[in-house]
């Protein structure tokens, strides 16, 4: 019977893998009620190296968010800005503001935080020479077209417009008048910078020091970072947990089997596949809340096909063929909302954000959209082409339902086509040099909770992200009104006029409104996601 | 076999120059990378052309490639978006999947081999059948269903193993994803061993060895097996690559930051330095595999001289 013996030791083989294997297992968070407990939660491997400036995604994000406090910062709840490190910052012509710090605040290697570490971290983001992504956020402040020309390098080491007055204040001179600017200040890009990021840059990027509740314990590029909270933290939004661990996952999949065979605390990207799920699996352990996103379709407006007059009724038609409702219902599992305008809830009515102010054009009617597209003219070429990439986001599947709907309502089967590019970056080169013919699918993340930044980056004539090349003047006129108004409620009351004028021209197709959706295990609780879709960290808590 | 591996060691070279060339090209096809880094919005126009000419993307192609070829014999890979040199993504990545790889293909040398042998002794017996059928159903059904499904019932149902690998990826963790990667390979190196045993055991040379009046034991480990393994050797041989550099699936489903991940990331991101640093060591392992195969070849089968 040698053979069958053989059989017997390659059953044995697999059966001794599988009890090797549950070695493994049990979560890695202790510490009980008393505030020490750790966080296990997901992450993904940061696109950009890890600095202030650089990075612009959920994933550096969130590090940045532990690690860093700057001048504002956004309330979690209600996106309001508010004084975190600024003790005050002044104007009186919305041109020139005068900042001054709080006294105290340090960073986590000693380091005094002083007005001369926002300056320096300023200069060093705008600055050509050193790649920052975001360096466009220093752009309204004077010298910027020194340090940051379009072509050719830098004509200066630093924005003319910053002045150091003393330890604890500094001067900013904007170079138009920006009277809600100081509540640009929450985003992580102004965040102060302690002398060691440029003495030793690349020590500093392999364990970032900052001066946020918490401190990097240790980082394993591409893989785990431990962060822990930082006792000598200045803040009143101390942690109210031991710490976090990032644990990069593979496939935001992976990471929501973690978490349900209790492996992992919270995951912050459910994936479109658990969706369906995520309410019977977590019950109220399931979070989906709105983040300043929107998802819309933009025009090729360097197409006179598309720009010439009486267009706007056509895309005003294709606005109304599209059955917002049951695709956010089936496609999204309620993850996007019907969009009714052109910013986002998370702003608030007091922010800009106001339902229902697209009107009609943004509802369903199938009958009236088919006529409105046939007094324009009916759609260039005789077919709408959408373009979206295929590689991230399952972008194909609402692309297809959002033809399907127009298909239908205009009672013609090739009204409508999908158009798929390989990846996102080359979709996003073709859309930045106007290489598309056709709608594409664009999204906008918000940049601060700001009307101002829905709307003028995207729609101001030669904007920087006005990718469909859309112009208007009285457009243009009111965005300089609203942005001179020093009253913020009629600065608003103005964006929102220029807004009306977006809807008139139908100028992108508004579709829904992104949210933000996380799962988290019973270990933890207080779980939120603040505006931009990142976890609020310091508010867990650990039981 | 000294002249013949000098030979085979030449031959190498095109085909490296050639396979290098082709990635190269196919990933700068795939358009401009550096829109991709700035999200849904564009990148500022003078920190783009700052960037391309960092990464040198400014330059034609031919010099690009030619700058790239220079920087890697001299052991400079380049640096991905993110600001890591992929030399250093390498040095992660390949230890993992080398692990993974080496789980992977013992689990094929004893189960497949040893499931080969016992079936093509026995052929037409039962056990035959049913290890017959069982090779066809694991054959038929992807990977990405084996993986998910072990997944959820050792993972999630049981709790039997942790459904994903930590980031030190010890080899008890690797176990299942490794059974997982190998369960197709396996499959074919029971079905080519159990055949090629079946095949032998009527050949001459066996009749005599048994007519010598030698222990059964060692007819069948000396004479049988060792000449049936020349078919296996070549698969096995030529899956090492092929596990290496298709264990995406499995490595995302297992959350194994090996060269699988690397390479998709590497794809999505388009991040030429990355995807062409990895694919050049992963064909430098196919041709090397490859060269030991053959020699293995005069090793097992004595008829073989390689001149």
């Amino acid at each position: 019977m040698r053979g069958a013996t053989h059989a017997k030791w390659a059953a044995c083989a697999v059966t001794v893998a599988l009890a090797a294997t549950a070695c493994g297992g049990g979560g890695d968070s202790g510490g009980g009620g008393d505030g020490s407990g750790i966080v296990g939660s997901s992450w993904g491997d940061p696109q950009n190296p890890l600095e202030p400036a650089n990075t612009n995604e959920v994933q550096g994000g969130k590090v940045l968010d532990m690690i860093f406090r700057g001048l504002m910062r956004y309330d979690p709840k209600t996106g309001e800005a508010k004084n975190m490190i600024a003790e005050k910052i002044d104007t009186k012509d919305s041109q020139n503001f005068t900042v001054k710090i709080k006294d105290g605040w340090k960073f986590s290697n000693g380091e005094k935080v002083t007005a001369k570490s926002f300056v320096d971290a300023w200069n060093y983001g705008a600055h050509l020479k050193n790649n920052q992504k975001n360096a466009y956020f220093f752009g309204y402040i004077e010298g910027y077209e020194d340090v940051h020309p379009e072509k050719g390098d830098a004509k200066a080491d630093k924005l003319s417009g910053l002045k150091v007055v003393d330890d604890t204040s500094f001067t900013v001179k904007l170079t138009q008048k920006f009277s809600t600017w100081p509540k640009t200040l929450g985003y992580p890009a102004f965040a102060p910078l302690p002398k060691a990021f440029y003495d030793d840059h690349d020590a500093w990027l392999a364990k970032p020091v900052g001066n946020g509740p918490y401190t990097v314990d240790s980082y394993d590029k591409g893989s785990k970072m431990s962060l822990r909270k930082w006792d000598g933290y200045k803040g009143d939004d101390k942690a109210e947990n031991g710490g976090v661990d990032l644990k990069v996952y593979t496939d935001n999949n992976t990471a929501y089997t973690d978490l349900m065979a209790g492996n992992l605390d919270l995951v912050d990207d459910v994936p479109a596949s658990q969706l369906k799920n995520a309410k019977s699996d977590l019950g109220d352990r399931y979070i989906n809340t709105p983040a300043g996103i929107i998802q819309t379709l933009a025009f090729p407006f360097y197409d006179s096909k598309w720009s010439k007059d009486g267009m706007e009724k056509v895309r005003q038609g294709l606005s109304m063929a599209i059955n917002r409702e049951q695709i956010t219902e089936t496609i999204f599992q309620k993850t996007r909302t019907p969009a009714t305008d052109w910013t986002s809830p998370v702003l608030g009515e007091a922010g800009g954000y106001k339902s229902g102010l697209c009107g009609d054009p943004c509802k369903y009617d199938a009958a009236k959209a088919k006529k409105l597209v046939a007094d324009g003219g009916g759609i260039p070429g005789g077919t709408l082409k959408i373009t979206y990439n295929a590689d991230t986001g399952s972008h194909k599947e609402w692309v297809d339902a959002v033809c399907n709907s127009i298909n239908k309502a205009l009672g013609n089967d090739k009204s409508c086509v999908a158009s798929p590019i390989g990846t996102f970056a080359d979709f996003r080169s073709k859309a930045s040099q106007q290489k598309l013919d056709g709608a594409w699918r664009a999204g906008w993340q918000m940049d601060y909770p700001l009307i101002q930044n829905f709307l003028q980056p995207l729609y101001y004539t030669d904007a920087s992200s006005n990718d469909g090349k859309w112009s208007d003047k009285k457009f243009d006129d009111l965005i300089d009104k609203a942005n001179a108004e020093t009253d913020t409620k009629k600065a608003v009351s103005t964006f929102q006029d220029a807004e009306k004028v977006l809807a008139d021209q139908m100028a992108v197709i508004p579709l829904w409104y992104q949210n933000g959706s996380a799962g988290y295990s019973d270990k933890v609780s207080d779980v939120a996601l603040n505006q931009f879709s990142v976890p609020v960290y310091n508010e867990i808590k650990v039981s | 076999m000294g002249r013949y591996v000098i030979r085979r060691l030449l031959q190498m070279i095109p085909v490296f120059f050639g396979a290098t060339l082709l990635i190269f090209l196919m990933v700068n096809v795939m358009g401009d990378p550096i829109a991709g880094l700035c999200g849904d919005r564009k990148c500022d126009p003078a920190t783009a052309t700052q960037l391309k000419k960092e990464f040198g993307l400014d330059k034609p192609v031919w010099q690009q490639y030619a700058t790239y070829m220079g920087n890697v014999f001299t052991g400079d890979f380049g640096t991905a978006f993110n600001g890591q040199k992929v030399t250093e993504l390498m040095s992660t990545a390949f230890p993992l999947t080398i692990r993974l790889t080496l789980v992977a293909i013992v689990f094929e040398i004893v189960i497949g081999i040893s499931l080969g042998v016992v079936t093509g002794l026995r052929r037409g017996r039962p056990v035959d059948t049913v290890v017959l059928l069982l090779t066809l159903v694991v054959i038929a059904i992807p990977t990405f269903v084996t993986g998910l499904l072990l997944q959820l019932l050792l993972g999630v149902e049981w709790g039997v193993i942790k459904p994903s690998v930590s980031s030190e990826a010890p080899v008890n963790e690797l176990l299942i994803p490794g059974l997982v990667l190998a369960s197709v390979s396996l499959a074919y190196v029971t079905r080519l061993t159990r055949t090629s045993i079946a095949e032998n055991r009527r050949a001459d040379y066996v009749r005599t060895a048994i007519a010598k009046g030698l222990p059964r034991r060692r007819v069948i480990t000396r004479h049988l097996l060792r000449n049936s393994l020349i078919p296996v050797v070549t698969f096995i041989g030529t899956d090492i690559g092929a596990l290496m550099g298709g264990a995406i699936v499995t490595e995302r489903i297992f959350n194994i930051h090996g060269v699988g991940f690397q390479l998709y990331q590497g794809i999505l991101r388009q991040s030429t330095q990355t995807v062409v640093g990895f694919v050049t060591v992963l064909v430098l392992v196919f041709l090397v595999a490859n060269l030991i195969v053959d020699l293995l070849y005069a090793v097992l089968d004595p008829r073989i001289r390689y001149a």
